[in-house]
């Protein structure tokens, strides 16, 4: 036992070396007087003042938060039904569809999602007229729909977990399934449905290839203009914008973590 | 809800909605899926049997209605065709494979062990790590791989300490190599591979390792007696959430391969948005999705398989 648990302790460290090396040399590299990144030159923070000034990066990012926002918001609903349908509902016609469908977008590759989505969009503005024309809607769409995939299997997790004669005890004392959903189910899911939101956001935050399939002229997403900026050779207000989203995804994390000590670290 | 049969059906809408209640609640996520994921791809198949035209939308109708009132049907096979000609996309399928391939193996390695000691911390200790492993998983995907440009490449970190040191006097070439995807994959592919594996190593009855050892075997054999074959279904969970999505994988080699670096999602993208040959990116997309099938399939059976030891 000793053998090879000293071994895997060691690995582990690596392993964290590894995991957060690129992370902490992000975030030293953007405080970089110099404009080659890599090359220290002493202690700035001029390129925040610079990523602050700047139009495009802030415009992307106010449509991406807005993006992120809705689809999250909408990938909650959605997410939780579909978890709720599959762990509670015993049999119904297409159930193993259903959690086919909820498996796949997890595992799809990114490019065929965004373009099947954008070819569907097309057809659909062919044979309909809606959408009409691609941008914030048709990105919101694409968001929501691999986005409750992931909520839904957090919350079935939860579910699962959760002690199920609650519910029948309500239901047999009278109350009415909606009513227990809500006064029942809901509260005792909630830190899954609070993590799954905040899941959503960042997935959505953080998608490149789906938006840019199914963007249109004038709905850049911040991902979008990072990847322009970047394909051009690393710049360190883009350091200074990856520190601004690790500092603010740690204190999240941080705080979720202390506020919800009862569920599992996931 | 199947204890709401006992109730007696209520008059009125009220009543019809409370009946229909059930079926609502399944129809709204599953029609959902249906427009919005598995109708798009009969799209895709459809489009892939499509001319490439100059028009908007750029390929030709399936479907069209001659004079006479006959619909006639138009399908080119050639868009298939010209993938098995063209050695360009055999090539890209063959390496994003291997690439794939080999990277869920590197990851694989690297996770094991990780998993193996977070499962096996005291409870603390454990939930403080399985926080540090999920949290670059909420940090930006395209940030993360962003980063290792700048540790990679030519006056990048890495060579900056190896000159420094004298260790070596010429810069490696590390950027634009099928190296950085390499590293790049396992870094950014990790969390995907711990979680599955954790959580069946967790669940991993501590009787049969004391029974082992105390029958005299020691820890390697008990190792590769008892806790991997067991952990076998987190494995496939694990190495099937790393596969399938490194096939498709277009940022990573976009950002850190060289132009040797052939991967499918690159050619994809590159079909759609360079050569805007629609009919084209939608074959590569169809014999894509045909490729993955068995992966999905592998991942589903591993998964219904850890609920079903859950329940």
């Amino acid at each position: 036992m000793r053998k090879s648990f000293s071994f895997s302790s060691v690995a582990t460290v690596l392993g964290f070396a590894f995991l957060y090396a690129p992370i902490v040399s992000l975030i030293i590299f953007s405080f970089n007087e110099s404009k080659l990144v890599t090359v220290w030159a002493g202690f700035s923070t001029k390129w925040y003042v610079k990523l602050f000034q700047d139009p495009q990066i802030l415009g992307a990012a106010w449509i991406s938060l807005k993006i992120a926002f809705i689809s999250a918001s909408l990938a909650i609903i959605l997410g939780t039904l579909a978890a709720y349908v599959l762990v509670r509902f015993r049999r119904f016609l297409g159930k193993n569809l259903l959690s086919g469908m909820i498996t796949a977008p997890l595992v799809m590759p990114d490019v065929i999602i965004g373009l099947s989505l954008l070819l569907l969009f097309i057809s659909m503005e062919s044979l309909f007229g809606w959408p009409a024309g691609r941008g914030l809607t048709t990105i919101i769409i694409a968001h929501t729909t691999f986005c409750m995939a992931y909520v839904a299997v957090v919350v079935q997790s939860r579910l699962g977990d959760m002690d199920e004669s609650l519910e029948e005890a309500a239901l047999d004392l009278g109350a009415k399934p909606v009513r227990v959903f809500f006064d029942i189910t809901l509260p005792v899911i909630s830190p899954a449905l609070v993590s799954g939101w905040l899941l959503s956001f960042t997935l959505s935050l953080d998608d490149l290839v789906i938006a840019s399939f199914v963007s249109g002229p004038g709905a850049s997403t911040l991902p979008m203009v990072i990847f322009s900026k970047v394909r051009l050779g690393v710049s360190p207000d883009i350091n200074a914008l990856a520190t601004i989203i690790i500092v603010i995804v740690a204190l999240g994390v941080l705080v979720a973590a202390t506020k919800m000590k009862p569920e599992k670290g996931y | 809800m199947s204890k709401t049969m006992g109730h007696k059906p209520q008059q009125g809408l009220l009543g019809w909605f409370k009946r229909r209640g059930r079926t609502l609640v399944i129809a709204i996520p599953f029609w959902w899926l249906m427009v919005f994921f598995l109708i798009p791809f009969a799209v895709v198949f459809k489009i892939s049997f499509a001319e490439a035209i100059i028009a908007r939308p750029p390929y030709s109708q399936l479907f069209t209605f001659a004079e006479n009132g006959v619909v006639q049907i138009k399908l080119v096979i050639a868009n298939y065709g010209y993938l098995l000609e063209d050695s360009l996309y055999i090539s890209a399928y063959w390496s994003s494979i291997k690439i794939a391939f080999v990277s869920t193996l590197i990851t694989l390695l690297v996770a094991y062990p990780m998993a193996y000691y977070i499962a096996r911390s005291p409870l603390r200790r454990r939930n403080v790590l399985l926080m540090l492993i999920i949290l670059p998983f909420w940090t930006s995907f395209l940030l993360r791989v962003y980063a290792w440009i700048g540790i990679l490449k030519t006056n990048g970190i890495i060579n900056n300490v190896l000159m420094w040191l004298g260790i070596t006097n010429e810069p490696f070439v590390m950027m634009q190599t099928d190296f950085a995807v390499y590293v790049a994959i396992v870094y950014t592919y990790l969390p995907f591979m711990v979680l599955p594996l954790f959580t069946n190593l967790v669940k991993l009855d501590q009787s049969l390792l004391e029974a082992s050892n105390d029958l005299g075997a020691n820890s390697l054999t008990t190792f590769f007696k008892i806790t991997l074959p067991l952990s076998v279904p987190g494995i496939i969970a694990g190495s099937m959430l790393v596969f399938i999505p490194v096939v498709g994988e277009f940022v990573i080699p976009a950002l850190l391969g060289g132009p040797d670096t052939l991967m499918i999602g690159k050619v994809l993208w590159n079909e759609f948005f360079s050569n805007r040959d629609w009919p084209v990116a939608s074959a590569v997309a169809i014999v894509m999705l045909v490729l993955l099938v068995i992966p999905i399939m592998l991942l589903r059976n591993a998964q219904n398989a850890s609920h079903e030891e859950g329940a």
